[in-house]
């Protein structure tokens, strides 16, 4: 079991190295100078070369990178082109509001997908299956962000049980946090389900086909015995594999609704940034999700081996 | 024949055919301003009204089908042409260290969700359609890689390949002349889910301004103008979302169909 | 009254008839076994009665455990009676465990779904029932995976599981099919003796006619739905009545004569072979460790020999094979044809590769379903320097399916279209299709029925009289080898412990293994003196 994580966390921190690497390189592509882009053309060439200096460009790239990455080692992502602030406050900052909505979205599409599957695949072929199938189809095929505006048309607008934007902060307690991080998180959750249901729900109907589920059967136990304790924990193992993935599209995702919302998230922050220009915003942004997906990956390869005994001793 | 496969197949191609006969056709001029005439819902002169310059929306649709068709379709083109060929090698050499090589890359490249690749993109070098083409094709890349690599380990297992090593046959002809025919069906339902997940990716990519710009029409930026006004034009956002709803779903239901139809046996990852 | 009392029960799935008016009856103590050949519905008797039947099916006639009739018995009341009163134990015990529970939860799990006793004593009776099976709990804790024994193990838990609660009736479906015969041999064992210890009945399902005389106290031969003869074993196996049975027996134990092989001289020579294969390290700074599947392996095989190679799973066999056949290089030693080494460098050798051909196992794996067959034969030409073309080709096509007993016609259909028997024909025609001086056959009639198995042999026999074969005929099926090989090697632990004349080795075995192999495996009676 240590082995295997050895091995998954080695594996990680290669990817990660990697990934920064890649990032570097496709900012360092872009064109033109921060400094004299944040001073003007009518920049005087000292002040030029202390901004230079003080934003840490006057170094050759290798030593640049290795200094981007080493700060970030230690939480430290660089100074802001636009704001002068430290980048590291300006994402803790937005990281209270991206990273709750992603897990508030994450648990719903969990808690409706697994209910919807798991009954999808015991009454397979009858109306109920149907009726969820035909369901998670149409959710599929539903953009999040299209869904969320209409999340605000009905429930915002019309009904006015929430507001049609605008994130209240944790000050105020979490209830009033999550209250209005909620039709961000339904319209989050919702699409991400219907796939997980689906998933779900063909992965039983493969452990439902094993040979030890009609030994299961041959023991005495019920067919909705056999579902719940032989079925859903070798189901778990494809469904994980999705859950890993769909982190990182709710991650992207996230970044789409909080334009519907004009929450204040990772996603304005990166948008503000491309538009002002303000690359290292962007490289640390970036650089953060891609850690978070891999992160989570990651996790999910720890949690095959919490399932699985047979990835635990082959190690 | 399916049920699945016919509606699949008879969406798909409505959508088609209006990208298709808007190079000739489209009730109005998808660009010409009419102001007088603007915010109209649906009536009997504009299918789908207007919008906040009077503009003609089934008009607009029409046209936007072409850049979401055509964005999403290369993509596919692209994750297909360099992801199969990667997918196929991996699975000749398993376990060399060329197999660890590609796979290990593919790792990396999965960390970017076609979003993040966008954003970078547009950081450097500004936003445009074609942005939208390299980061959802870039993102496709890993995805037939890892489902040509899976499908093609179990068949180099099988004894007909075997048989054609004993025959003297060498990997890349295996893998051609035995491997890519027995993997095709499956690469197809494939092409057809990622060509959905494309449309849908190019919309959000529109949605936030890091797709097709003005004045190429896109379903994704009309829904973002939409946005300010949809407590008073609803039909402005309606309109667009059923567009890319009606296609996607299409696209999936044509997805199972021809999975069903080619081989019922066949799995594939939906993600 | 029998234990459980079969009567006229007719059986259908989505209107096709599957089982046909079957009569037959177990007492308690008793052992019947159900035989025939795939196809014949035996196994759908099993799931008829524990009512585990597919869905579409359809079932007629009655079928009582006890005295009760088990037909349309409410889902809750057969919950109850399976498991407790009917134990069943299936063919494949490698997927037939539920790989993330361990071996003690999965035998517990029968004496707790019934609540026939509390947790505590529960454990105690798990604990039982696998030191009963050959699994003390001591040297198995009840903590393993079952992905942590092997195959016969395996199958010991699925037994211990189906005897948790003593049921009246235990059903075994092809119980040691999937097993070696050393194996074999002891489950059987350990099923006789749980028979005649528990007085349970015994309904056991094989399509080995050597299983059934040896195990069975009654027999019921079954073919295309129907039974067609039934009888106390001793009798029916001495005054068989109907014509498929005596058919099947006596395909079971079919002989063929192979011509006189030549002067020797040596076509293949093995000469101190080793194959490691790389195990993954057990800790992360270890060394990784080595698992040697071919061990200093020498032999030669004569021009015109037809030489066997016995053993159980995971001898070496199959690495052996590859080697020979140039897939696999191996770390040392040397293998050569007609002089010529089958690796070059490390690369194999062209050169020799056109000398060999080989057929596989598996009548549906091994050709590629989306070509025609005449594509499918001719894939060896493409070892040859100029490949026949046109008419040439077309001819040589024609008289090699003409050979293995099919028509020139059949070259332009897909394999689909083929059963296995005629699929392993066309396998012997792409093999001798370049005329190779060497052929292996791997298994090659291990999955086929027996009287296809007959008819395939014969086939051999044959082309050995028209075409000289020489062949490497590796098996696990003793009784086959020994009528189609001249001489035979036995392969243990990646060594061959013994080779020798066919017959000598069989009839006198010097090697214990080899005694041990011979004496596991169940023998048919000598039968049809008394045939009526």
């Amino acid at each position: 079991m240590l082995r295997y994580a050895l091995k998954r966390l080695l594996s990680l921190t290669l990817s990660l190295a990697v990934a920064s690497v890649v990032i570097f390189a496709v900012i360092e592509v872009a064109p033109g100078d921060p400094a004299s882009f944040m001073l003007g053309v009518n920049a005087q060439a000292d002040t030029l070369a202390a901004l230079r200096a003080e934003l840490g460009l006057d170094v050759s790239k290798v030593e640049r990178y290795f200094n981007w990455v080493g700060g970030m080692l230690v939480g430290d992502f660089g100074t802001s082109y636009t704001y002068r602030t430290p980048v590291s406050q300006m994402i803790a900052d937005r990281l209270w509001v991206s990273l709750p909505l992603a897990l508030y979205a994450l648990t719903l599409s969990t808690l409706i997908a697994f209910p919807a599957g798991i009954y999808a695949a015991a009454r397979r072929g009858k109306p109920g299956d149907v009726a969820v199938m035909g369901a998670t189809q149409l959710g599929i095929a539903v953009p999040n962000f299209w869904f969320a505006m209409m999340l605000v048309l009905v429930f915002a607008i019309n009904l006015r049980w929430f507001n049609a934007g605008g994130f209240a902060g944790w000050e105020d307690g979490v209830w009033t946090g999550l209250h209005s991080l909620t039709l961000p998180a339904i319209a989050l959750a919702l699409p991400q389900a219907a796939i997980l249901a689906r998933v779900m729900r063909s992965a039983l109907l493969d452990i439902l086909a094993e040979d030890f589920m009609r030994t299961a059967r041959a023991k005495g136990l019920s067919r909705r015995q056999a579902l719940w304790r032989h079925g859903v924990r070798n189901a778990l193992i494809p469904v994980l594999t999705i859950i890993g993935l769909q982190f990182s599209f709710l991650l992207a995702g996230s970044i789409i609704i909080e334009q519907v919302f004009y929450l204040p998230g990772l996603g304005r922050l990166v948008f503000q940034a491309i538009s002002a220009r303000d690359l290292i915003v962007v490289e640390s942004v970036v650089m953060l999700l891609v850690f978070a997906v891999i992160m989570v990956n990651f996790l999910v390869d720890l949690a095959y081996a919490a399932v699985d005994p047979r990835l635990r001793s082959r190690t | 024949m399916n049920r699945n496969l016919i509606l699949g197949a008879a969406l798909s191609s409505l959508v088609l055919l209006a990208a298709l006969v808007s190079f000739v056709w489209t009730p109005f001029n998808h660009a010409a301003l009419d102001i007088p005439a603007k915010l109209q819902p649906p009536n009997a002169q504009h299918w789908f009204g207007t919008d906040h310059f009077g503009r003609d929306m089934f008009s607009m649709i029409m046209v936007g089908a072409r850049t979401s068709i055509a964005v999403a379709l290369v993509a596919v083109g692209i994750g297909m042409v360099l992801g199969i060929p990667m997918g196929l090698t991996a699975a000749a050499r398993k376990g060399s260290w060329l197999d660890e090589f590609i796979m290990r890359g593919n790792d990396v490249v999965f960390a970017f969700p076609s979003l993040v690749i966008a954003i970078l993109i547009t950081a450097v070098f500004g936003a445009g359609a074609i942005n939208a083409i390299i980061a959802i094709g870039i993102f496709n890349i890993p995805v037939f890689a890892r489902i040509t690599r899976g499908a093609a380990l179990s068949l180099w297992e099988r004894e007909f390949i075997l048989a054609a090593r004993v025959s003297g046959k060498g990997i890349a002809r295996i893998s051609a002349e035995h491997i890519l025919p027995n993997v095709a069906n499956l690469l197809i339902v494939q092409g057809t889910i990622q060509f959905s997940l494309g449309i849908l990716a190019e919309a959000g990519l529109s949605y936030v301004g890091l797709g097709a710009q003005p004045p190429t029409p896109s379903w994704g930026r009309m829904l973002a103008d939409a946005q300010t006004m949809v407590s008073f034009a609803p039909h402005l956002a309606l309109i667009p979302g059923v567009a890319i709803i009606v296609t996607v779903l299409g696209l999936n239901l044509l997805g199972d169909g021809l999975r069903d139809w080619l081989d019922p046996r066949i799995r594939v990852a939906r993600a | 009254m029998n234990l459980l009392q079969i009567k006229n029960l007719s059986l259908a799935i989505h209107d096709t008839p599957i089982l046909k008016r079957i009569n037959l009856s177990v007492a308690a103590g008793q052992i019947v076994a159900v035989t025939g050949e795939s196809g014949s519905g035996k196994s759908m008797i099993a799931l008829a009665v524990m009512q585990l039947l597919p869905n579409g099916a359809e079932v007629d006639g009655e079928l009582r455990l006890d005295g009760q009739n088990l037909l349309n018995r409410p889902e809750a009341e057969m919950c109850a009676l399976r498991g407790a009163a009917i134990g069943m134990v299936f063919q494949e015990p490698m997927t037939a465990l539920n790989p993330v529970k361990t071996i003690g939860d999965q035998v517990m799990e029968t004496i707790l779904i019934h609540k026939a006793m509390p947790p505590a004593k529960a454990r105690v009776r798990a604990e039982e029932v696998l030191a009963r099976v050959g699994l003390p709990t001591d040297r198995y804790p009840m903590t393993r995976y079952p992905h942590e024994l092997s195959g016969g193990q395996r199958q010991r838990v699925v037994i211990a599981m189906a005897i948790a609660l003593r049921p009246r009736l235990l059903i075994a479906d092809e119980p040691t099919t999937a097993l070696d015969v050393t194996t074999q041999a002891q489950i059987l064992d350990l099923l006789k003796g749980l028979v005649s210890e528990y007085g349970m009945g015994l309904l056991m399902i094989t399509h080995d006619l050597a299983v059934v005389a040896d195990m069975a106290d009654e027999i019921v031969v079954m073919r295309h739905g129907e039974v067609v003869e039934t009888g106390v074993t001793d009798h029916l196996l001495r005054h068989m009545q109907h014509a498929y049975t005596r058919m099947l027996f006596e395909a079971s134990g079919h002989q063929v004569n192979l011509p006189v092989p030549p002067e020797p001289r040596p076509l293949l020579e093995v000469d101190n072979v080793v194959r490691d294969y790389r195990l993954p390290r057990k800790r992360l700074f270890d060394a990784p460790g080595h698992h040697r599947a071919v061990n200093q392996v020498s032999f030669t095989l004569n021009r015109g020999e037809r030489l066997g190679l016995v053993g159980e799973s995971g001898c070496g066999k199959s690495t052996l094979t590859r080697a020979i056949l140039g897939l696999e290089e191996v770390q040392n030693g040397r293998i050569s044809l007609d002089g010529q080494p089958v690796f070059t460098g490390h690369k194999p050798n062209l050169a020799v590769r056109r000398k060999m051909q080989v057929v596989f196992q598996d009548p549906y794996g091994s050709f590629n379903p989306r070509h025609r067959v005449a594509r499918l034969i001719t894939e060896p030409f493409h070892l040859l320097d100029t490949s026949p073309t046109g008419s040439e080709r077309q001819d040589r096509v024609a008289e090699m399916l003409t050979a293995v007993g099919l028509s020139p016609d059949d070259a332009s259909r897909f394999i689909h279209e083929f059963s296995g028997g005629q699929r392993q024909r066309i396998a012997i025609a792409r093999a001798l299709i370049i005329r190779p001086e060497l052929i292996l056959f791997d298994e090659a009639v291990s999955a086929l029925d027996v009287s296809v198995r007959a008819q395939i042999l014969d086939l051999l026999a044959e082309l050995c009289s028209i075409y000289d074969l020489t062949y490497l005929f590796i098996s696990h099926d003793l009784s086959v080898v020994r009528t189609i090989t001249d001489r035979v090697l036995v392969m243990q632990d990646g060594q061959i412990v013994e080779q020798g004349e066919t017959e000598q080795v069989f009839s006198r075995p010097q090697h214990p293994y080899t005694r041990t192999l011979i004496d596991a495996a169940p023998s048919l009676p000598e039968i049809g003196q008394g045939a009526a």
